[in-house]
């Protein structure tokens, strides 16, 4: 165990290192000058060298990037070339609102898509299957934005039941934040819903033509213990699979639903920072979600070996 | 009054009668078995043996309803007082894993990946004896010693896959018979592993069977098996009994032809010296939509007739003068001991 968390530990800088190069250079061979973005109407040469020279970019990319990353891992991303706020509390403000929303999409997911699946299965071949299907049908073909936009036209303009856009903090008012966030987590976690009941359909299918499954008939279980518990438990590891890879999904997500319900999270932020060359925010954002990501898949490796002891980590894996 | 039960009859555990089997399949119907009836008495073993598709596991899974939707099952399945056939889903749930308990063919895939052989076992303690954690626990270390499981108390919390296949189907059978089932059905729980293995696990069966008064169904198709522990042998060809006898008078003299193939194809050192190869019984076991008016196994009986293929052979008594007289034979020609 120490040999894999040690192991896991240097591959996981190493992806962080190269997600940090990817993106450096990234954002740099954006067309558009970020000196100009920041200079507005005062588009004197020397104005521009004044701010290049203030930001650094009139060194060569290498000492650029030197810097970036030695400031990184003190913790400084840099100051926002937009606004000359630190990337860093930018980030403290808008990355919370996010991880509450993709975390509620992902409850979202799991539980209706959790739900759907096991029904789909148990019932296989009845109406409730194909009633399954046709939800994760339209789950998996209807856009984000669409969804989106039909649920503020009726569910929030037309019914008045939530608030169309806007968020307040979980801190200063919960039931606001949450009334906030009801239509956002339902848009975002519709698709991955759709995905997660179909994984856990075929994942159940097949655990429940399984032999143990007849055994545990044979041993006078309720349906119940048999599905919920002897079949369920043996389809969970697909699933939280399915659901670790899918979490990038939900990230790219957050950002199309966070534009359409004006909420100040991560995706709005990084859409912003793209459309104005603001280098330090785009490079701090993506270190952070690359971050999140390695975080994510190492929980994930963490989650198999608690559901299905057969796997266990060891420092023998790569 | 009630009159005394004499020690020395042994106290009928599981009759059937008449048991039928139908399929629906997108093909049509399937006749899978055919009015099979038998009794298994308190501590005995019945071996009911046939190739593959005669119907011997699917006439095991109807025995406590076990079959899926898209079978009907008719005739009797008589436990003590109770029918079986018919039952509530819920009252046969209570005699599952209780009063008729399994053990199958595949012990690596008939135990639950993921969970410990200690929590499969008090699973069934819980639900039909209704014991709390605790004394599930120790009752299923108790279980594991019994069926010769080493230091049962840390292999309690053991993964089936910390288990052999000679382990694992030990284990089976320590869930099997974890509530003293009235009978034990036994679907080819030796075919899957080493013939060394084999036989512990067959005795382990046989004196357990004999010392808790359990009476077993052994579903196989292996003759070896059937002579290693069986009492009875009741020998199914597509669907129908066609012989039962003990299991010494069967392989003494066989009546019907099929049973007589079937030993035929058993390897053995004299009969390769005499032959150069086994004898196989040509041809396959038919599926059959419906059970027709004659014998089902005529077209491969090498003594048919026109009266075979017109006509369903009943099955009569068929032992030897002087034997004990359970021999029954469902055959127009039964087979003279010198024929074989």
């Amino acid at each position: 165990m120490r040999t894999y968390l040690l192991n896991r530990l240097w591959q996981s800088a190493l992806t962080l290192l190269l997600a940090s190069i990817v993106v450096f250079l990234g954002v740099r061979a954006l067309p558009g000058d970020p000196a100009l973005a920041f200079a507005g109407e005062e588009r004197d040469p020397e104005s521009l060298a004044a701010i290049r020279a203030r930001f650094g970019f009139d060194q060569p990319l290498l000492v650029q990037f030197w810097k970036f990353l030695t400031a990184a891992l003190s913790g400084d991303l840099g100051d926002s070339t937009r606004t000359g706020i630190p990337v860093t509390s930018m980030i403290g403000s808008a990355l919370p609102v996010t991880i509450q929303l993709s975390v509620f999409a992902l409850l979202v997911a799991v539980l209706v898509g959790g739900a759907t699946g096991v029904l789909a299965a148990v019932r296989r071949g009845r109406p409730a299957e194909w009633f399954a299907n046709a939800v994760a049908l339209i789950g998996l073909s209807v856009p984000n934005f669409w969804l989106g936009l039909i649920a503020i036209i009726y569910l929030a303009v037309g019914f008045g039941w939530f608030p169309a856009s806007g968020f307040v903090p979980f801190t200063v008012d919960p039931v606001a934040n949450l009334h906030h966030l009801v239509l956002p987590a339902l848009v975002l976690g519709s698709g991955l819903a759709a995905v997660v009941m179909r994984q856990t359909r075929s994942a159940m299918l097949e655990s429940l033509g399984a032999d143990y499954i007849r055994t545990a008939r044979a041993k006078g279980l309720s349906p119940r213990a048999v599905v919920g518990s002897h079949a369920l438990r043996n389809s969970l590891v697909v699933v939280v699979t399915i659901v670790g890879l899918q979490l990038g999904a939900l990230i790219s997500g957050a950002v199309v639903t966070e534009r359409i319900f004006a909420l100040p999270g991560f995706g709005k932020m990084t859409v912003d920072a793209v459309f104005q060359r603001d280098y330090p925010v785009i490079q701090g954002v993506v270190l952070v979600t690359a971050s999140a990501y390695v975080l994510i898949n190492f929980l994930v490796d963490l989650a198999y070996s608690l559901i299905d002891p057969r796997i266990r980590v060891t420092g023998a894996a790569s | 009054m009630t009159v005394p039960i004499s020690k020395t009859a042994p106290k009928m555990a599981l009759s059937v009668r008449d048991l039928s089997v139908t399929f629906r399949t997108t093909d049509g119907p399937v006749s899978a078995v055919d009015r099979v009836s038998f009794e298994v008495d308190a501590g005995e073993v019945l071996a009911v043996v046939g190739e593959s598709g005669c119907g011997k596991s699917v006439t095991a899974m109807a025995l406590a309803g076990l079959l899926p939707g898209s079978a009907t099952v008719t005739g009797s399945v008589r436990l003590g007082e109770r029918e079986l056939v018919g039952a509530s889903e819920q009252a046969l749930r209570k005699v599952r894993g209780s009063e008729v308990a399994y053990v199958f063919q595949e012990p690596m895939t008939s135990l639950n990946p993921v969970f410990t052989v200690g929590r499969q076992i008090a699973e069934v303690l819980r639900v039909h004896r209704g014991m709390g954690k605790r004394q599930a626990q120790a009752r299923a270390v108790e279980l594991l010693g019994l069926v010769g499981i080493p230091e049962p108390a840390r292999r309690l919390r053991e993964y089936p896959h910390q288990f052999s296949g000679g382990m694992r189907q030990r284990v089976m059978i320590a869930m099997a018979l974890a509530c003293d089932p009235a009978v034990l059905v036994a679907d080819e729980p030796t075919t899957a592993l080493d013939v060394t293995v084999q036989a512990a696990v067959l005795d382990l069966l046989r004196d357990l069977g004999k010392r808790l008064g359990t009476a077993i169904v052994l579903i196989t198709h292996d003759l070896g098996v059937v002579a290693d522990i069986a009492d009875r042998v009741l020998v199914m060809y597509a669907g129908r009994v066609v012989e039962t006898a003990g299991t010494q008078e069967l392989f003494d003299a066989p009546r019907h032809h099929y049973a007589i193939g079937l030993m035929g194809a058993v390897p053995t050192a004299a009969r390769r010296s005499e032959e150069g190869r086994l004898r196989e019984i040509p041809g396959l076991v038919p599926v059959l939509a419906e059970q027709p008016a004659a014998c089902t196994f005529a077209d491969r009986c090498p003594a048919a007739d026109d009266k075979c293929r017109t006509a369903e052979p009943p099955l009569l008594p068929a032992a030897r003068p002087g034997s004990a007289g359970t021999h029954r034979a469902a055959c127009w020609h039964p087979a003279d001991e010198e024929a074989r």
